[in-house]
């Protein structure tokens, strides 16, 4: 736990009629190509440390760096996919610096001449006024490789300051990363929160739609640095901006910019300035901490990598690439409101809850559309929730979904038992089956266990089986209500009542 | 066995092939010379006996099995202490690398050892080829085998001084800014720096990344054009390797008559600040080209005047970033890690104790010279001249088939008479250097002895890129030609030894 002490932060709504909040979003996405950037060494997350390396991404004497084709093509598909331009022809450069986790000393990165540049992405944003689009314009989406990554061993906040010693893994060096850099995003007033959530909602689906990167934030395949500054007014010039990092989930981010404009609010409404410097957030108190100044920032001496040629994308490979980005989400909405036959606000809700693509998914595995709308979107929503995960995070997958609607159709569990099937595959029990048989919730369609059950019941009430037989059906609840009980719940309720009236001899329609 | 160590390496192969010798005798041979003379000389570093021993008879397995031997199965070699050799000591002449033992071969050590070459160890060099006189080795100065007093040239000096000490017949070196020629000149050897991307640079410890090329070293026009067909050839480990088939180099050195042959005097080489006897026995090249068929055509390369200049901001700017990865972290020296200090202070104090005062003295320039606002006056400038010094080279080849100059402005100077003045140091690569800005190649063949000094004279030619054939067709000429004045190689009179 950090033990640094809260600031000072405005109220929301007086920040908003105080000031006009400018940001710029970074989101570094990790390719999930087979290779690493510029060597043959597997890209697996998860492996042992130090396994899935080589003299190229250990940056030993001499080594040279050979560019992934399949990484190039990410890039382009990405760029395109974001409406940019594509170069012509373009460089990597060398970005240095000194730091454990950077085998050369400097990253291979791209500097002036980025692969993609110019595009946009049109964000659906849920405003008073409905849903509205916003749309974020898109600087450059350019090439570089991973870092390695460095653990802080001894100290108190696992950070470097206090630290005893430090240990570095260089199985993530060297894994391509594209970087997309948004235009300075203005005009969002007090949805600003909102409409960097949202585009990097709609930034993770495109991408997973596009199928180049795992867009996992919670395993830093997708990463987010948050600029934030405020300025009195839309036609002032921008403001000090402060550089978020360490943003590692859709909630964080919307957090910690709201975080940012109130807390730098503050200082500007008490005639401070804001110091242009790196801030971490902390998941654990909802706010961010200094980090280092940009004003002692390294210069990075940035010049064209020597040890790479240029690359010169073939126009017509281009355009190859651009005939296999997939349907634009905006068309595809459209499209599956239509088959689903759904309203605007159920459609927003699915949305907004980040289902959609797990709804897809889950009828393209075999589930009829309506179910797999309703677990989504009921159920594991509310475990989402209150879990404080991404709806996508959740261990289950459409497959289990499928199962589970299976067993229901077969009448092995009913509605009920499904939610505790759920609740089993959620804690890792394992499939739908598993969980059935693991549990024991399968219904009990035995005759023989559910007369026993019966008769026990019968003999705890007399009274009430004498009321049946002699007429009054009605009282026959109590009875199929304790032998619901006495099974915990995995009784169909109609059997027990048809054997409850075969066994006492009354005629079920009299 | 008698006399193996003052043969070709073309002749070694035969003797090797045709069972005349053992390759094993034949590197023992080489051994024994390196035992008896290395101690004066100082070619090498590491001396990997019992490697050069097995690589040996594993060729003689081969030759005994009936197989196949490749053209220089067999014969001995010294490998520059800049390129990779899987688990051999592997320094580039800097305290800084000390004891580190690569765990890969450079694709050009896999190459050689393909080729049943016998490795026996890696020669000194001023340290991460900054020099030219092999002085700032940091494991001491390899000495001239023509004057044990003298410079071998640098910075494969031990590369140079390896053949004229008939410690080995064949040698790799790099080439930055001369690095292969001058030691070539001073040491009347041949040094060939091939087309850029010719010979993979895949485990070449890098120095300046955009103008590094390996190359052959050896004492005859044959031996180099045999060595450079074993080590060139595309390789997918090097972005820059070039694809092209390599030419038959081989059949190039046999020329004899150059008739038809244009070769261009390059006006801007070779007149004030070179040694009279440099100019005199260059004069003398001229005519006996003259006399092999060739027309000699005065050329103008006006921007050669700047090339010094341009190379001195971009080599130091590219290797003051090649070179930030010695910081201590991962393999070689670390120094004062006292367990209280930062990792910051730890690799300051690293590259402070590894680095000699010339690398540091290049970081430093590099580093201040990609600096924020400087960049473009700068780097930028200098990789402008760049392309105008390759348009001079465009326009000379529109009109010659090669350019010859002098190496090397002087011949070896003193050991010591430089090591204070950088400036005087750097001019001795002044006529090299346009070949790398310009990523063409370049060869040194030895023209004899200037008179003043009785010293190694060079005539460096040029050709462009991607047709090393030339050089070779008009070096093995001259060479021929020579020979037949003197009557028999030049380095008989080497005497130091």
């Amino acid at each position: 736990m950090s033990t640094t002490i809260k600031p000072e932060l405005m109220d929301y709504d007086e920040v908003i009629e105080r000031f006009d909040p400018v940001m710029g979003l970074e989101v570094h996405v990790e390719l999930n190509t087979n290779s690493k950037m510029f060597c043959g060494c597997a890209t697996g997350f998860g492996a042992p440390a130090n396994t899935q390396v080589c003299p190229v991404c250990l940056g030993l004497p001499g080594a040279l760096p050979v560019v992934n084709k399949k990484a190039i093509e990410g890039a382009i598909r990405i760029g395109l996919a974001l409406n940019c331009e594509i170069a012509q022809w373009c460089r990597f450069a060398r970005k240095n610096y000194f730091y454990p986790d950077m085998p050369k000393n400097f990253q291979t990165s791209q500097y002036d001449e980025p692969i993609a540049f110019n595009g946009y992405l049109d964000v659906p944003i849920e405003t008073d006024e409905g849903i509205q689009i916003f749309r974020v314009d898109i600087e450059r989406a350019h090439m570089e490789e991973d870092t390695g990554k460095t653990s802080h061993q001894g100290g108190a906040t696992g950070r470097i300051h206090g630290a005893d010693y430090s240990i570095v893994d260089y199985n993530r060096a060297g894994i391509p990363l594209i970087e997309v850099v948004t235009k300075p995003i203005t005009g969002a007033g007090k949805y600003a929160p909102a409409v960097a959530r949202a585009y990097v909602n709609m930034l993770r689906d495109l991408l997973r739609a596009l199928g180049v990167s795992d867009v996992r934030m919670d395993q830093g395949s997708l990463r987010c640095d948050a600029n934030v500054s405020l300025r009195p007014s839309a036609d002032a010039p921008l403001g000090t901006r402060t550089e978020t990092k360490n943003v590692n989930s859709l909630r964080s981010i919307e957090k910690a910019i709201r975080f940012e404009m109130q807390r730098q609010a503050v200082v500007l409404a008490a005639g401070g300035t804001i110091t242009q410097e790196t801030r971490h957030w902390h998941e654990d108190t909802n706010l961010t901490t200094s980090g280092r100044s940009k004003s002692d920032a390294e210069d990075y001496r940035y010049f064209p990598e020597p040890d790479l040629v240029p690359i010169a994308p073939a126009r017509q490979w281009v355009e190859e690439l651009r005939a296999t980005l997939p349907e634009p989400p905006t068309v595809r909405r459209a499209r599956l409101q239509e088959a689903w036959g759904v309203n605007d606000t159920e459609m927003d809700s699915i949305i907004n809850a980040g289902a959609l693509d797990l709804v897809v998914a889950t009828i393209a595995a075999g589930a009829d559309d309506a179910s797999a709308r309703k677990w989504w979107l009921g159920e594991l929503s509310r475990t989402a929730n209150d879990q404080g995960v991404e709806l996508s995070d959740l261990a289950i997958s459409p497959a289990d979904i499928v199962a589970v609607e299976t067993l229901i159709a077969a009448g092995t569990i009913n509605d009920k038992l499904a939610r505790e099937v759920i609740a089993g595959v959620l804690a890792g029990e394992g499939s739908p089956d598993q969980v059935v048989a693991a549990r024991g919730l399968g219904i009990v369609s035995d005759d023989s266990s559910l007369l026993a059950a019966i008769e026990e019941a019968i003999a705890a009430a007399p009274d009430i089986a004498e009321k049946i037989r002699s007429g009054k059906v009605q009282a026959a609840g109590a009875i199929v209500g304790a032998v619901m009980k006495s099974t915990r719940g995995q009784a169909d309720a109609a059997k027990v009542r048809s054997l409850l009236f075969a066994h006492l001899g009354v005629d079920e329609s009299a | 066995m008698a006399d193996l160590i003052h043969k070709t390496a073309a002749e070694l192969a035969a003797v090797v092939a045709s069972g005349e010798a053992s390759a094993v005798e034949v590197a023992q041979a080489h051994l024994n010379r390196i035992g008896a003379v290395d101690g004066a000389v100082h070619a090498f570093l590491h001396v990997d006996t019992d490697g050069a021993l097995a690589a040996a008879a594993a060729v003689d397995a081969k030759r005994a099995a009936g197989d196949k031997l490749g053209p220089l199965a067999g014969v001995p070699l010294g490998l520059k202490d800049v390129m990779c050799m899987k688990d051999i000591p592997t320094t580039c002449g800097s305290k800084i690398l000390e004891g580190w033992r690569p765990p890969y071969d450079a694709t050009v050590t896999a190459r050689l050892k393909a080729a049943g070459i016998v490795i026996l160890g890696k020669t000194n060099m001023d340290e991460f080829a900054m020099g030219s006189s092999t002085e700032h080795s940091a494991y001491g100065p390899t000495h001239n085998p023509w004057d044990l007093e003298r410079i071998p040239g640098g910075s494969g000096g031990g590369s140079s001084a390896c053949l004229a000490a008939f410690e080995a017949p064949l040698s790799i070196g790099t080439d930055t800014g001369g690095s292969i020629r001058q030691p070539a000149a001073v040491t009347a050897t041949v040094g060939v720096k091939p087309t850029y991307g010719a010979v993979s640079r895949y485990g070449l410890i890098a120095l300046a990344s955009s103008l590094d090329q390996a190359g052959p070293c050896a004492r005859t026009v044959l031996d180099a054009a045999m060595l450079h067909q074993v080590i060139a050839g595309y390789d997918p480990h090097d972005s820059t390797s070039l694809t092209d088939p390599v030419a038959d180099m081989v059949s190039a050195a046999g020329t004899r008559d150059l008739t038809g042959m244009k070769i261009g005097v390059v006006k801007e080489l070779g007149g004030e600040g070179y040694q009279s006897g440099v100019r005199q026995r260059f004069t003398e090249a001229l005519e006996i080209l003259s006399g092999l068929g060739a027309e000699i055509i005065e050329v103008s390369c006006p921007h050669f005047d700047y090339a010094l200049a341009a190379y001195y901001l971009i080599l130091p700017s590219e290797c003051s970033s090649n070179l930030a990865k010695f910081d201590g972290m991962r393999y070689g020296v670390r120094a004062g890690d006292d367990g209280e200090s930062s990792v910051e202070q730890v690799m300051a104090r690293t590259r402070a104790a590894g680095f000699g005062e010339e690398v540091t003295r290049r970081i430093i320039l590099g580093t201040y010279a990609l600096s924020a606002g400087y960049y473009d006056a700068y780097y930028g400038s200098a990789q402008k001249i760049r392309t105008l010094i390759q348009r001079d080279f465009d326009d000379a080849f529109a009109r010659v088939d090669v350019l010859v100059s002098p190496t090397a402005p002087t011949t070896a100077f003193k050991l010591g008479e430089k090591l204070d003045d950088p400036l005087a140091m750097y001019l001795n690569d002044i006529a090299t250097i346009p070949a790398n800005l310009a990523g063409t190649p370049g060869m040194s063949l030895p023209i004899g002895l200037a008179p003043e000094d009785n010293l190694p004279v060079g005539i460096q030619i040029m050709a462009p890129a991607r047709k090393d054939e030339r050089m070779y067709a008009v070096g093995g000429a001259l060479e021929a030609a020579l020979l037949a004045r003197w009557g028999a190689p030049i380095l008989t009179q080497a005497r130091a030894l």
